[in-house]
């Protein structure tokens, strides 16, 4: 393959569209399949045959709004205005496919102003504009240019150069510079080399990894060719959890297709170069993400992560360097390469730079994935992108992080993100996942959800991470019961602090997280529950002390 | 110069100590009589930093350490023992004894036991959270042995001792978090397991969990310095090969 042989692709897929006058985009991913694309895809397809239109009716990838969902997008060649389509049934098939040279289906119309505003994609770029099982689509809107670039015109430590020049760090959530670990691998010594993608996403109310996959799996194969390319690894593996089929069938039907191109394999794109990628299903253990625990999973053992240092850079996969990244950042790497590295140290802020994608659930009117640059303050995204939070209620606090992060609070939702700014305010960027949180939700019991995640979720090796979070579990409980006392109270705090310094990986380490950040802003809550048997937001069985006996007893008191 | 005598100096608790580059800080530590508790790990079979009462601290570094695989560094300063490393050695400790059932007066352990040594050691007087007293089987299946789950804290010295001294691997450990438990095959009653009946699980054994059945109601020490001694002979008649 050649950028020759790249660009007559590009021109067959360009000549093919050009032959019809409308694509219809159909999402299929897993949020609209769950409400039936699928079926409505069938009827469209149907339709367009018997109104004899030429219209293209595609499969894609997620196009962000999920809340809306099943999306339609309706592109019409001869125009620039594009239509999305919400809430589209199997029933309204007919409706939009007649409605394709008359005006728009009206009833069905998102008005989403605010939602595409201020939002810049690149990770998800081609997410709903491309179906993510024909290659050559992804190679009609640049995709392999940077594979080819690095491989024919770059030596492997220009690429790591560009990466390093970029600023990308890891988009896993610890954010470690992403071109150091290249050149360290790089520089590691072994007869073999690998190359892990992460994709065991497993933080609640997390879907980004997910969607990069399903939407556009063929940027994360590049992305990892190009990683091979610079560390000089020649093996792949892609570590997907099992729960995500539609993400590993896909991802399985793009490896094929990309050594049918001659894009993985032996002597790709006709240089020295060979490298290919074999997928491995995770079996739905949460530690599993961290990395020396997925490598432990790779190789057949029980999941459980080792002592670093070594550090997978020099000892990884059967004890030989590996280089571990997760999805979202190896979808970053093509546009590095093929724009430069300038052009993405220019977004973001001085030291986060470039986009980042999150997964925006919860109490909030957008659900949906949505790609911001770094620097965007929280209010834009809970207010603006995430069309704030409904019914009419108060908002409370954004969570970040999963159960490594932490609740932020009204007071800071002018902080502009970042990773060294959600750690000042006791929560971290973490993979990504956003979970707003209106009047309706007690921080304590939020604490509590959290813990018992990570209780549930412990590999059981170390004493700290196994037994602390049994422990503090509990004291939640007791809390939220409103049968804890002001000693269980400095308990939880001291086994916060035991818990995050002595346990043995990421997971102990920041189980602690959503309690210390709920005391940190919420420590009324927790008080109201010892002091009063009274949870404000109505959610725990705690007492039957109303609130105007509570105002009662402040009085008194 | 090759690595094997390559030599680094550090500073252990302010003494000046000098180690093989190979090292590990616990291992240079005994050797010079500084005393850095540990549970997990022992003497002949790998290290898997699980117990973190050897934790100890490293100038510079903001992370706690587990010294038994911390290799030596040179110009390293570590401290083995300070008032926040003890409040951590007996938090874990704590933690320990409120796991399980942990009841000393009525273990065939009792005054052999490295949990009950360690308590004593740390200084440690009472446990401030409460006890989990989950019910957990014992299995007496074994013509010979007894393992009970209610005194196992989950170390795995007898699953590395079978795997990597006598290549059994019998045992392992299944479920996760607070729920995992030592099983002998895919949790076969230990009787009916692929065991053969060495007994090396239960002299690594630091608790009472795994015991010799001719020893209950009387005193059952445990010999762990014998795996040592075996893999010095193991080697010596490696070299007379």
């Amino acid at each position: 393959m050649t950028s020759e042989e790249l660009l007559q692709i590009a021109e067959n897929v360009h000549a093919e569209h050009a032959k019809f006058d409308y694509e219809v985009n159909v999402c299929m991913g897993t949020g609209c399949m769950s409400q039936h694309s699928d079926k409505l895809k069938a009827a469209l397809t149907k339709e367009a045959v018997t109104s004899g239109k030429r219209c293209h009716v595609r499969q894609t990838g997620c196009m962000g709004l999920c809340a809306a969902g099943p999306l339609v997008l309706v592109d019409p060649a001869h125009s620039e205005q594009e239509l999305l389509y919400g809430f589209v049934r199997e029933s309204d098939a007919i409706e939009v496919m007649s409605s394709l040279d008359a005006a728009p289906v009206e009833r069905l119309l998102t008005h989403l102003e605010h939602y595409f505003e201020g939002q810049e994609h690149i990770v998800l770029e081609n997410s709903g504009h491309i179906d993510p099982e024909k290659i050559d689509e992804y190679i009609a809107r640049d995709g392999y240019q940077a594979l080819v670039m690095a491989l024919t015109e770059m030596d492997p430590q220009s690429v790591i150069d560009q990466i390093s020049k970029s600023g990308l760090r890891g988009r896993g959530g610890g954010g470690y510079p992403t071109g150091l670990k290249w050149g360290t691998v790089a520089k590691s010594v072994g007869a073999l080399k690998y190359v892990i993608c992460n994709g065991d996403e497993g933080d609640p109310g997390a879907f980004m990894d997910r969607s990069v996959l399903e939407s556009d799996p063929q940027r994360v194969i590049e992305g990892m060719t190009i990683a091979a390319y610079a560390v000089g690894a020649s093996k792949g593996y892609a570590y997907v959890r099992a729960e995500y089929p539609l993400a590993v069938s896909r991802l399985t039907a793009s490896l094929r297709e990309a050594r049918r191109r001659g894009l993985l394999g032996n002597n790709i794109c006709g240089t020295a170069f060979s490298f290919d990628i074999e997928i491995r299903l995770g079996a739905g253990a949460f530690v599993c993400g961290e990395e020396t625990a997925l490598i432990a999973s790779i190789e057949g053992q029980r999941g459980q992560p080792r002592p670093r240092p070594p550090y997978p850079a020099m000892s990884g996969l059967w004890g030989l360097p590996t280089l571990i990244n997760n999805v979202e950042t190896f979808a970053n790497i093509a546009p590095i390469i093929r724009k430069g590295a300038d052009w993405y140290a220019g977004i973001g802020t001085d030291k986060s730079k470039g986009t980042k994608v999150f997964a925006l659930t919860g109490k909030i009117t957008n659900t949906g994935l949505i790609e911001i640059p770094m620097g965007m303050p929280l209010r834009q995204i809970v207010f603006d992108i995430g069309g704030g939070v409904p019914d009419g209620r108060k908002f409370k606090a954004v969570q970040t992080g999963g159960p490594s992060g932490g609740c932020i609070p009204e007071e800071h939702l002018d902080l502009p993100v970042s990773y060294e700014a959600l750690i000042n305010v006791g929560s971290m960027m973490g993979s990504g996942g956003m979970i707003v949180m209106d009047d309706t939700s007690c921080m304590v019991n939020v604490a509590r959800f959290f813990m018992e995640f990570c209780m549930t979720e412990s590999c059981g090796k170390c004493i700290p991470c196994r037994a602390g979070t049994a422990q503090m579990f509990g004291i939640l409980s007791k809390i939220c019961d409103g049968k804890a006392s002001h000693a269980d109270l400095d308990l939880l705090i001291d086994l916060c602090d035991v818990v995050k310094n002595t346990s043995l990986c990421g997971l102990g380490m920041t189980a602690p997280n959503p309690v210390l950040s709920t005391l940190r802003y919420f420590k009324h809550e927790y008080l109201e529950h010892i002091d009063h048997q009274h949870c404000r937001a109505g959610v725990c069985a705690c007492g039957t002390k109303d609130a105007a006996l509570l105002a009662a007893e402040e009085v008194t008191a | 110069m090759s690595v094997a005598t390559d030599v680094k100096t550090l500073v252990i608790d302010g003494i000046n100590v000098s180690a093989r580059a190979d090292q590990t800080i616990l291992e240079v530590a005994r050797e010079n009589n500084i005393d850095i508790p540990t549970l997990c790990h022992l003497d002949g079979l790998s290290d898997v930093g699980a117990c973190r009462l050897c934790l100890v601290e490293v100038k510079g570094s903001a992370k706690l350490n587990p010294s038994c695989v911390l290799k030596v560094e040179e110009g390293m300063e570590v401290t083995t023992s300070s008032d926040r490393l003890k409040h951590y050695r007996q938090t874990i400790l704590e933690l320990l004894f409120a796991e399980r059932n942990h009841v000393c007066s009525v273990c065939v352990a009792n005054g052999h036991c490295e949990l009950q040594s360690l308590g004593q050691s740390q200084g440690l007087t009472h446990v401030r959270m409460p006890y989990r007293n989950p019910q957990l089987e014992v299995d007496a299946s074994h013509e010979r042995f007894v393992v009970d789950h209610n005194r196992c804290i989950l170390c795995t010295r007898c699953v590395r001792v079978c795997g990597e001294v006598e290549g059994a691997h019998v045992w392992d450990v299944m479920g996760r978090g607070i729920d995992s438990m030592v099983i002998t095959d895919l949790c076969d009653p230990w009787g009916e397991s692929s065991c053969t009946r060495c007994g090396k699980c239960v002299q690594v054994c630091p608790t009472g969990a795994l015991s010799d059945k001719s020893k209950v109601g009387s005193s059952h020490p445990k010999y762990p310095e014998f795996l040592t001694n075996l893999q010095v002979m193991r080697e010596a008649s490696r070299e007379g090969l």
